[in-house]
């Protein structure tokens, strides 16, 4: 079994057995945590209603935060690249086929001066 | 038929029964549709049980040569053709034995997921030849050690591929995205042709060995070598020549997608095919190795950061797949670069070869099974865009958890595969140059967070009203993204069985071009 997992990379080795008796140990350390917990919970009542200050809660569909709004911090620190680099995805066939000869080229100029 | 005639004859079977099957597959489909599907499962069945007899063969007993018109390679070789073979010999290595079992396993895991996935679709004689064609375009691809062979190969490849994509015409924006494809590829193929052309017009000969063995790398084959990297690296998605990807990835269908990866993969073999084969010794390994990286650090970081903004998820998954044929690159590409420096290769080129080359392997299982995942999703909700969809956590359980695992996999999370061959390109790449290992990182902790997002927007939140009579897939569907997860999680958890059986052998085969050449012109 060893043989079969460990992967020797030449530097040290990775052997997902070991990981994955660390991660059961871990597991079951965090259950234990988990016992210690309220035991009063009963899922379907008012415990589990969103509390809104007193405000009715809205449809379902309206609180869902779709995947578009997801890393706009991220992407507004990055505007500089992203100001650059989208713009070149323009869905035009002649500007795929022009960076495709672009490349070539430039590429020929590298191989044909080594 | 006996066992011994499908092993001897395995090379040709491997194309015939796929071929065979695609051009009477209308025919069949007259008889009815479950005629039809039984041909078609019957079909990529034999197909795979053929590759994966013929890999295990290659990894047990050493090449197999496969000399087309004639009983014995030796025969290919006439009195008067001045030592130049005439016929088209399949030269199955274990690098080419490693791509007919990703090309086996992902194409029987799609065909029975269509089998439900396009169920509803019309004209399903055409789609499901074309399927087959483009299995046959793969397959010939990576069997072939014939370039001419490999150029037909490679333009079966694209036609059925472009077809494929434009097949659900989805108001014309497939059809859109099937024709760049086509046209691109097309460009790319003359590109194959002409760079084919220059090396026969100077060495008079087709086959790879012989022209390896006395390649003098010429200005001519300078050029050849430029249009062949250009045209394969488009071909395989690299950056900045991936533009077609999103479009065609995500406009064909699902199941289809997931095949297209494995066809892109088919290029990228056919980039380190012609240059650590048919020049090799000829070149100057650091100039080209650099190449090679950078086409892969590129497609790593402007694949991820641009897969961060879309809000289309098979988009996403597409720009992913550029980021990750970015991954192959940089492995191979440093292992290249180090190629004639033998205490370096031997030290970290030859891992970071193990690494690329087990990263094609994982990312055609992981990443299949995440365009299947979004097929499915599509299949039931009718929407790829991630504003729209939440919730789905609630009714299509097993795809999600089909998802975390090809979402871990992809983001190198171990104990799943993509980890294995991300860990043995850190660490030699890192040796190599540590900017080049550090920036791989910071692409895989992109690549979470935008799967986290994916996950959060697809299967988190409440149950939507507009999804309230959603399903989960039908049982094929299931079975077919079962078994690439499975293998996702196998690879996984044993990469050293994987990477000595049959990676190790694979880079050993690609490294050596000696041994390719005297595999085949021994053999004539």
């Amino acid at each position: 079994m060893d043989i079969v997992a460990t992967l020797v990379t030449g530097f040290g080795f990775w052997n997902p057995i070991i990981w994955l008796a660390v991660l059961a140990v871990a597991l079951v350390i965090a259950y234990l945590i988990w016992l210690t917990g309220e035991s009063s919970y009963k899922p379907g009542t008012e415990q589990t209603k969103p509390y809104l200050s007193g405000n009715p809660e809205p449809a379902k569909q309206d609180v869902h935060v779709g995947g578009g709004h997801l890393y706009w911090g991220f992407t507004e620190a990055m505007r500089g690249y992203y100001d650059r680099i989208v713009p070149l995805h323009t869905g035009v066939l002649t500007d795929y086929l022009l960076w495709f000869f672009g490349i070539a080229a430039i590429l020929i100029l590298i191989v044909g001066l080594i | 038929m006996n066992g011994d005639f499908i092993i001897q004859n395995a090379p040709a079977l491997l194309l015939a029964v796929p071929m065979l099957a695609a051009f009477a597959t209308p025919l069949i489909g007259r008889l009815g549709s479950l005629a039809r599907n039984i041909w078609v499962i019957a079909a990529m069945t034999l197909t795979s049980a053929i590759g994966l007899l013929l890999a295990y063969d290659v990894f047990t007993a050493g090449t197999v040569l496969y000399t087309f018109g004639a009983l014995d390679p030796a025969s290919a070789l006439p009195l008067d053709s001045g030592g130049i073979p005439v016929r088209i010999i399949f030269t199955v290595d274990a690098m080419s034995a490693f791509m007919v079992i990703i090309a086996a396993i992902s194409g029987f895991a799609v065909m029975l997921y269509m089998m439900a996935s396009e169920a509803k679709g019309s004209g399903k004689d055409g789609f499901y030849a074309l399927f087959l064609l483009l299995i046959v375009g793969i397959l010939g691809m990576v069997c072939t050690g014939d370039i001419f062979n490999f150029f037909v190969f490679l333009e079966i490849n694209s036609l059925a591929g472009a077809a494929l994509v434009a097949y659900r015409v989805d108001k014309g924006v497939a059809v859109e995205a099937g024709l760049k494809y086509a046209v691109i590829s097309t460009i790319g193929g003359l590109f194959v042709l002409f760079a084919i052309a220059l090396l026969y017009g100077q060495y008079g000969a087709l086959n790879m060995a012989v022209i390896a063995s006395s390649m003098q790398y010429t200005g001519l084959d300078k050029i050849a070598l430029v249009l062949f990297l250009s045209a394969l690296a488009m071909k395989s998605g690299a950056v900045p020549m991936h533009f077609w990807t999103p479009d065609a990835y995500s406009m064909a269908p699902g199941s289809i997608t997931a095949l297209l990866v494995v066809a892109s993969q088919a290029s990228l073999y056919g980039v380190f095919r012609v240059v650590f084969t048919l020049y090799n010794v000829a070149l100057d390994y650091a100039a080209v190795g650099w190449i090679i990286i950078i086409l892969g650090v590129l497609s790593m970081f402007v694949g991820v950061t641009m897969a961060l903004v879309q809000k289309d998820v098979k988009r996403l998954m597409a720009y992913h797949a550029v980021s990750q044929t970015g991954y192959m690159l940089l492995g191979v590409g440093v292992g290249l670069a180090v190629l004639g420096q033998q205490t370096a290769f031997d030290t970290f080129g030859f891992v970071a070869m193990e690494g690329g080359i087990f990263h094609i392997l994982n990312h055609a299982m992981y990443k299949g099974l995440l365009f299947l995942t979004a097929g499915a999703i599509f299949y039931r909700t009718g929407t790829r865009s991630l504003n729209k969809l939440g919730g789905l956590g609630h009714s299509m359980k097993w795809t999600m958890i089909f998802f975390i695992i090809g979402a871990l996999a992809i983001a190198g999370i171990p104990p799943f595969n993509g980890f294995a061959s991300k860990l043995l390109i850190y660490e030699s790449v890192f040796l190599f140059n540590p900017v080049l290992s550090i920036i791989a990182m910071v692409v895989s902790i992109l690549t979470l967070a935008s799967f986290v997002k994916v996950f959060h927007a697809i299967f988190m939140g409440p149950k939507q009203p507009q999804y309230s009579d959603v399903q989960e897939a039908p049982l094929p569907m299931l079975v077919g993204m079962a078994i690439l997860a499975v293998i996702t999680i196998a690879f996984g958890i044993a990469p050293g069985l994987v990477v000595d059986s049959i990676v190790a052998p694979a880079a050993t085969a690609l490294a050596d071009q000696g041994g390719y050449i005297a595999s085949v012109l021994g053999g004539l």
